[in-house]
């Protein structure tokens, strides 16, 4: 029996990437990268869903293949509000038992100050869900011409955090400049309820992680791997090499961003 | 399952010219490569680091300036870290000088940036005198780079492909397979084209990369290497031991290939 380094990986997904090919990003692969890197479970979302139209089929998909896994992988649904009977695929969510949904603003050509992320803030407030938002699936520099969407900006994610004072956010793959700027742009009771995992932050010789951790606070982060796009390792690494640097370094984890989100709700 | 030795053949340091915090970055890039197991920083200064002028265009007085720190560098502790001489091909005499000046400072291989397209004629007096002084060359590399970007000219392996082909005595070494850009592309290009080694460095850390590099050139190719990512380079290392690189390959992409292509006796091992 592997040790538990992490007890929930918040950044997974599974499913073909349209502009590449991922070796098996399969649900039951996944189950077994857990295991041997030490992490009790995963919040599993349908890679291609950030790209389709109607993610109602592709959630549909997702809750099929990891129900042969339930309590190791759990679903966390896309979402898409500009979309007919949204507030289904919420309800959805959380019979399923997601932790959270998926929402991809950028993909959406949603603007930061779009009304509709205030609406999904506010529907997954009153639920208990934790929205999560993707900075991005690959570097600026190597995506596909039409692979045309921006990475995520600190203002779509404050106009989420800001939208209703229950909604808890997850950002993954965010780097030091984009939890500076948001970070620092929300006030201390909006902060607690911002979490950031690590996968895309660097660690030594810049220590990009150390100082975020040290300058915000370790209990802002939450473990995410990346998996099935990038090594799992990398977060890995970045977690071992900093605590060379800050014995004793803990995170949060999305265990207690979901509880979080469930007692603001009281679910 | 580690490698029997680790040389990173990708490395930088700062400078009191580059940054305010330079002995912080160094201190962090050789603690941090001790907890990795790197026995060997093969390392350059790029200039000032667009202090005084910019990263990839640096003037001759910030080149020679930057290498002479590295060369400090690396003469306080000569077992563990070694220098590449960094040049600016747009000034061809400087340049030559330069490399003939590191070599006797110690310098390993060289260094080339992004300052001038990989196959133009001018890196050929460059190429070739590296070539004679069995020199490797370390080329920064946009993969399959499809446009120009700001404060660079950059190559991709194309063109470095160009270059290694008019100088087959000459050994170069492809930067940061995961630095930016579509690595696929890059694989497909040095295919055949035995004169370049790819390094495995660079922040980019996707799945199938090493599998798919390592299927097309095989591992006495390929260099490990972290380059500003040592968390990254570690990442990789451990990816190395997860899809089932045998001991033997694994010395040979951590350190027998390097040993192999920088000058004899450069290391305390071999």
């Amino acid at each position: 029996m592997t040790t538990i380094r992490f007890p929930v990986d918040v950044s997974a997904w599974i499913g073909a990437y349209p502009f590449r090919e991922l070796p098996h990003p399969d649900a039951s692969v996944l189950v077994r990268v857990l295991e041997r890197e030490g992490i009790g479970q995963a919040w599993v979302g349908s890679l291609p869903s950030a790209w389709h139209r109607d993610p109602g089929p592709s959630n549909a998909w997702l809750y099929a293949e990891l129900q042969p896994h339930a309590g190791i992988l759990f679903p966390s649904p896309t979402v898409r509000p500009d979309w007919p009977g949204w507030e289904r695929m919420l309800d959805d969510a959380v019979t399923s038992r997601a932790p959270s949904v998926r929402l991809y603003p950028m993909q959406l050509g949603f603007a930061g100050t779009a009304a509709l992320l205030g609406s999904v803030a506010r529907a997954c407030g009153e639920r208990g869900l934790v929205v999560q938002l993707t900075v991005r699936f690959e570097d600026l520099r190597q995506r596909h011409p039409m692979d045309s969407a921006p990475d995520l900006t600190a203002a779509h994610i404050r106009s989420i955090v800001r939208a209703d004072p229950r909604v808890c956010v997850i950002v993954s793959g965010a780097g030091r400049d984009l939890i500076e700027e948001t970070h620092w742009s929300l006030t201390p009771e909006e902060q607690r309820r911002c979490y950031w995992d690590w996968a895309w932050v660097w660690g030594p010789p810049e220590d990009h992680f150390a100082h975020l951790v040290s300058a915000i606070g370790g209990e802002r982060f939450v473990f995410g791997g990346y998996w099935p796009l990038r090594l799992i390792q990398a977060p890995v690494a970045t977690f071992s090499l900093a605590q060379s640097f800050l014995p004793g370094l803990t995170t949060s984890s999305g265990a207690n961003v979901s509880a979080a989100a469930r007692a603001a709700a009281g679910v | 399952m580690a490698p029997t030795h680790l040389i990173d053949p990708h490395a930088h340091f700062h400078w009191q010219a580059s940054r305010l915090d330079f002995a912080r970055y160094n201190a962090s890039r050789l603690q941090a490569g001790d907890v990795i197991g790197i026995d060997c920083h093969v390392a350059s200064i790029l200039g000032t680091w667009g202090q005084h002028s910019p990263t990839y265009f640096a003037s001759p007085a910030d080149v020679s300036a930057g290498n002479e720190a590295m060369y400090a560098i690396a003469a306080a502790q000569p077992a563990r870290v070694k220098s590449y001489v960094h040049v600016n091909p747009n000034h061809t005499d400087h340049a030559l000088r330069e490399i003939e000046r590191g070599v006797e400072r110690g310098a390993i291989g060289v260094k080339l940036s992004a300052s001038r397209r990989a196959d133009d004629p001018l890196l050929d007096p460059i190429a070739d005198e590296a070539g004679r002084r069995g020199l490797p060359v370390l080329h920064h590399i946009w993969q399959h780079r499809q446009r120009d970007w700001g404060m660079q000219e950059a190559s991709d392996a194309l063109e470095l492909a160009r270059l290694a082909a008019r100088h087959p005595r000459t050994n170069f070494i492809l930067a940061h397979i995961g630095g930016g850009g579509d690595w696929a592309h890059s694989i497909d290009v040095l295919r055949d084209v035995p004169n370049i080694y790819p390094d495995t460095s660079g922040s980019g850390v996707d799945r199938g990369m090493l599998d798919a590099w390592l299927a097309a050139l095989g591992p006495q190719r390929l260099l490990w290497a972290a380059d500003l990512t040592l968390c990254t380079g570690l990442a990789k290392l451990r990816a190395l031991e997860v899809i089932g690189v045998s001991a033997d390959d694994l010395d040979d992409i951590c350190w027998r290939n390097a040993v192999r292509i920088f000058p004899p006796n450069s290391f305390g091992f071999s």
